[in-house]
């Protein structure tokens, strides 16, 4: 029998990751068989409630208290845990003070240390967001908010606000960015250049800009909205601001746009404003219609990949008309070279894990055009909703960076450990013939990635070696992780790596319709 | 700014939430600000509405706490029988630190203080009648504060004690305190054995003769330059007295020595002076006390006029909230202890002795102290960090008290409850650690910070004044 136990400690407080961490030290633990390290937020007991860790002394506590919660096999592993936290604690605390400077508590005393500061990067839990947004903007900054569950209000506030001040609020749930070439949050190291982007998809930027960047052109600036902006509710307030702001740079001589389909009149007004801009402006809205973006004088795209080789090309002053038929040279190679992958008639289906939510949404739209739709926990079409998101079914994708992943772990581009898990599932599943990953280099993500996924990909081709593993790496070789290092580690390990998500995403559909056909 | 100026711009971020976001941004060069960011306090959001309303009121009425605080000057004008001089003192009243409290939720600490007091008053005369005597009803009890006057830990003074007595010479209003007796076991600290009661006999018979009549003789000591002095030479004048209490010796001992019947008695006088290192904590916390009681009663000021402790509960008292107390809980500090003792020994925080972080010394000119950093962790940066850290909930640097390593920058000064619960960030506080037991006395010292409970009632009874 499990038992659960825990501790409740007054006046302690830690960012989240910090938490997980201390949590996963927690969990090495012999005989620990799972913990949670959490403020004692509402939404926090819920999840414990739901995972079975709520204790009932933690009822009558506020958000300033943090849990330390234990499930293991006896009560005496527990309290030699409980025992231990105090040195757990300095042991973070000492790695967070080595030789640390003094840090201000608040925005007013930060200004007074960093005098012209003109960002402000926000990621603290989505409820404190807004109100630590409005203060940076009081102050003339601008403001970049990582955080996500900021309600609409409060972004439409914030917006409004901004936008009266000729400020520019990137998010909520703005993951990515690259201002002044310095990428904020979860961005790559590109090139500088003459490329602007206007994203209102994270990894969307992510993945063109390292397209662009490995084709030697480069990035002068690339502003995320938020994948709400472009909604009805917000207008793309931010999103025609930024569009603008570019159509005002000197910098920029390309402009890009990357979302999902807007809310139809956010798209009348990109158009609208498109109209008046004069530089070239390439566009791709993921799954959405091109008509009215091309009649506005854009041209569409209809990957990432392709939305970055025109625009590289565009910059650098090269026609494009060849890059349509390249890429479909490109497509029937990997057409080709697909039948040599299926192996066995057993096999049937692919499974796509993934890290990043807008690479998730474009292999569904190759599928969709390839081998029709796929089950998910985002699908396309509802009908391929999956009713457990845990459990594959058939050909099937999942965005492991969803909140039903996401909620008491680290981002699955961070922490490797569940897709790693996965990965090793789908491949004892002998109908199962391909896994298509995603890796996401750059700052924010994991900075080692190799040593997380080799091993898995090993153990995989271990327990199934007919199965094929497909990978596409979002970076460049300025990461910090290295693009071509890590192609290699995963080319040693026996993956297949692909030049880019729409390219691999390609080279998997194929391999199942060739599957299909035999 | 536009959009298109921070294009042109050097990015300079500041950072609240994820570190290794900051810590990504300073290896790619860019000058970054990491926010060591906590969650407000849980607080009706609607109170903050209040105040906005009311900002610009708030703000006058502060600024004019602040200029009569820094306008203090506190100086030594004499000594005398608390009797005489304290307000309202009578026979069968002792006063004591913190808030107001009755005798049957006291500590060990104050009762044993208590019970030495009635001893040394020749009220009792042992231990077991003293303990009758004053749960008897016969004796009143009232916090110093409320009485002009300030004690350490116990805070006790009866009628017939010596006390200095301070003038805010730019006001003109007085405060009070006892003289310090030492370190160890002594009467603030709980114990009430014989050598505790012998020594307070002599200090009335000796040490206070001779400093009155040394006093009358130099005329006024300003302990507003010997307190800036201090701490240019070491000092936050709560934790650590020494340069203070050499300062005052220098001042004194020439009139002692001119004043004083016979040389035997000035030699100890002065010995007794020399001898401990807390004597000036007896000046600093009256100076204090009488900088502070001049910025009571403005109404819309938020500035805090007293944080004191009795051993039970942490009192705070605001200029614009009139006298009223809003109390917590004490917590126990966070100390060095003495050899043989524990946290396990240890009494909740006590004294009037906070009074001196309410004045912008202490814990919060805790940077200008590197000798007494063991207390906080044990590097100088640390004691620096809690001092900067400090002017986050101020509403002023001071203008007289200095800290030499920040650049002479004037002390955090003036605390200001509403950014007390906006960051989440209570006062930092030095104290000394009374056993829980009476007659035990000192155990250790350390620092704390102050409980957020008072506070956030504090804040919650000034903005009622605003409605």
């Amino acid at each position: 029998m499990l038992i659960v136990k825990g501790k409740i400690i007054k006046g302690e407080y830690f960012d989240s990751v910090t938490l997980m961490l201390l949590s996963k030290e927690i969990n090495k633990t012999e005989g620990v068989t799972d913990s949670a390290v959490v403020m004692g937020t509402k939404e926090n007991k819920s999840i414990l409630e739901t995972s079975g860790l709520l204790i009932p002394d933690f009822s009558d506590t506020t958000d300033n208290d943090l849990f330390v919660c234990i499930k293991a096999e006896n009560e005496k592993i527990i309290d030699g845990v409980l025992g231990n936290l105090d040195s757990l604690f300095k042991k973070i605390r000492s790695k967070n003070d080595d030789a640390k400077d003094f840090s201000p508590k608040s925005l007013d005393s930060a200004i007074k240390i960093l005098p012209g500061a003109n960002l402000s990067l926000i990621s603290v839990a989505g409820k404190y967001a807004s109100r630590e947004a409005m203060k940076a903007l009081k102050n003339g900054l601008h403001v970049m908010i990582f955080s996500d569950n900021v309600s609409i209000e409060d972004e439409l506030e914030l917006k409004r606000y901004a936008a009266s001040k000729g400020l520019l609020v990137m998010g909520p749930d703005c993951g990515t960015a690259i201002i002044n070439g310095t990428p904020l949050a979860f961005a790559n190291v590109v090139n500088r250049g003459n490329i602007g982007i206007v994203a209102a998809s994270g990894t969307g930027l992510q993945e063109v800009s390292c397209v662009i960047s490995n084709e030697g052109a480069g990035i002068s600036q690339a502003i995320g909205t938020g994948g709400r902006d472009v909604k009805k509710e917000i207008g793309g307030i931010m999103f025609i601001r930024a569009l603008q702001a570019l159509n005002n740079d000197k910098e920029t001589s390309v402009i890009v746009l990357v979302s999902k389909p807007p809310h139809d009149d956010v798209l009348e007004k990109i158009c609208n404003e498109i109209k008046n801009i004069k530089k070239p402006v390439v566009s791709i809205m993921i799954g959405g219609n091109d008509e009215k973006i091309k009649e506005a004088g854009a041209i569409p795209a209809s990957t990432l990949e392709e939305t970055g080789l025109i625009a590289a090309a565009l910059s650098k002053g090269k026609d494009i008309k060849s890059i349509k038929t390249d890429l479909r040279k490109t497509e029937e190679e990997i057409k080709a070279l697909a039948s040599g992958y299926s192996k066995n008639k057993k096999q049937k289906y692919l499974r796509g894990l993934f890290s990043g939510g807008t690479l998730c949404d474009e292999a569904q739209l190759i599928f969709k055009d390839t081998i029709g739709f796929v089950y998910s926990n985002t699908p396309l079409n509802k009908d391929y909703q999956f009713s457990d998101s845990w459990k594959s079914q058939q050909n099937c994708v999942i965005d492991l960076g969803e909140d039903e992943f996401t909620v008491g772990r680290p981002h699955p581009m961070i922490d490797y450990t569940l897709r790693n898990k996965k990965i090793v599932e789908e491949a004892a599943d002998s109908e199962v013939a391909v896994i298509l990953l995603d890796v996401v280099l750059g700052y924010g993500s994991n900075l080692n990635p190799a040593e997380e996924l080799v091993p898995a990909i090993k153990k995989a081709l271990k327990i199934n070696p007919d199965i094929t593993i497909i990978c596409s790496i979002t970076g460049t070789d300025n990461d910090p992780q290295n693009r071509i290092y890590m192609k290699e580690e995963l080319e040693n390990a026996g993956a297949l790596v692909m030049r880019s998500n729409a390219a691999a995403s390609k080279m998997a559909a194929y391999i199942i319709k060739t599957l299909q056909n035999n | 700014m536009s959009i298109n100026e921070l294009f042109g711009k050097e990015l300079k971020v500041i950072n609240t939430g994820l570190s290794s976001f900051a810590e990504n941004l300073k290896h790619s060069g860019v000058p970054t600000v990491q926010i060591d960011w906590k969650p407000p306090v849980n607080v009706d959001p609607k109170y903050f509405n209040i105040i906005e309303s009311k900002s610009g009121e708030i703000a006058y009425a502060n600024r004019k706490a602040t200029d009569i605080i820094l306008k203090g000057m506190p100086v030594l004008t004499g000594l005398d029988i608390a009797l005489n001089v304290i307000p309202g003192m009578k026979k069968n009243l002792i006063l004591h630190s913190g808030p107001p409290i009755t005798y049957d939720r006291m500590c060990g600490p104050t009762k044993g203080a208590i019970m030495g007091a009635l001893i040394y008053e020749g009220i009792a005369k042992d231990i077991t009648e003293a303990e009758k005597i004053a749960s008897s009803g016969e004796i009143e009890y009232a916090p110093c504060h409320e009485h002009s006057a300030v004690g350490p830990m116990a805070g006790i003074i009866s009628p017939s004690m010596p006390v200095f007595i301070i003038k805010n010479e730019t006001f003109g209003n007085f405060a009070y305190c006892t003289l310090n007796e030492g370190l160890g076991k002594v009467l603030r600290y709980g114990a009430f054995g014989e050598d505790v009661i012998t020594r307070l006999k002599w200090m009335e018979k000796v040490l206070y003769p001779a400093l009155k009549k040394a006093v009358d003789k130099t005329g006024s000591i300003n302990l507003k330059n010997m307190i800036a002095q201090a701490l240019h030479m070491g000092d936050e004048v709560h934790n650590r007295n020494r340069a203070g209490t050499s300062l005052f010796f220098r001042t004194i001992a020439p009139a002692i020595m001119r004043t004083t019947d016979n040389f035997e008695d000035a030699a100890k006088v002065l010995e007794f002076i020399n001898g401990n290192d807390h004597f000036f904590l007896n000046l600093s916390m009256p100076a204090s006390k009488a900088v502070l009681d001049a910025a009571r009663n403005i109404k819309y000021s938020s500035v805090a006029v007293v944080m004191a402790r009795n051993g039970t509960d942490f009192g705070v008292q605001l200029s614009g909230t009139g006298n009223q107390w809003f109390t917590g809980p004490a917590p126990v500090p966070d100390a060095l202890y003495f050899p043989g003792f524990s946290k396990d020994d240890a009494n909740p925080d006590i004294g009037d002795s906070a009074i001196t972080e309410t004045g912008g010394l202490g814990g919060f000119a805790i940077a200008a102290a590197p000798a007494i950093v063991q207390f906080v962790g044990g590097s100088a940066k640390d004691a620096i960090n809690y001092t900067l850290q400090m002017y986050e909930i101020t509403a002023v640097e001071n203008n007289v008290y200095q800290i030499p390593y920040l650049n002479f920058r004037g002390t955090p000064t003036g605390i200001d409850v509403i950014k007390v619960i906006e960051k989440s960030l209570t006062p930092f506080i030095d104290t000394g650690v009374a056993h829980k037991n009476p007659g035990v006395g000192q155990v250790g010292a350390g620092v704390l910070s102050a409980p957020i409970e008072p506070f956030i009632k504090a804040f919650e009874g000034f903005v009622e004044t605003l409605k």
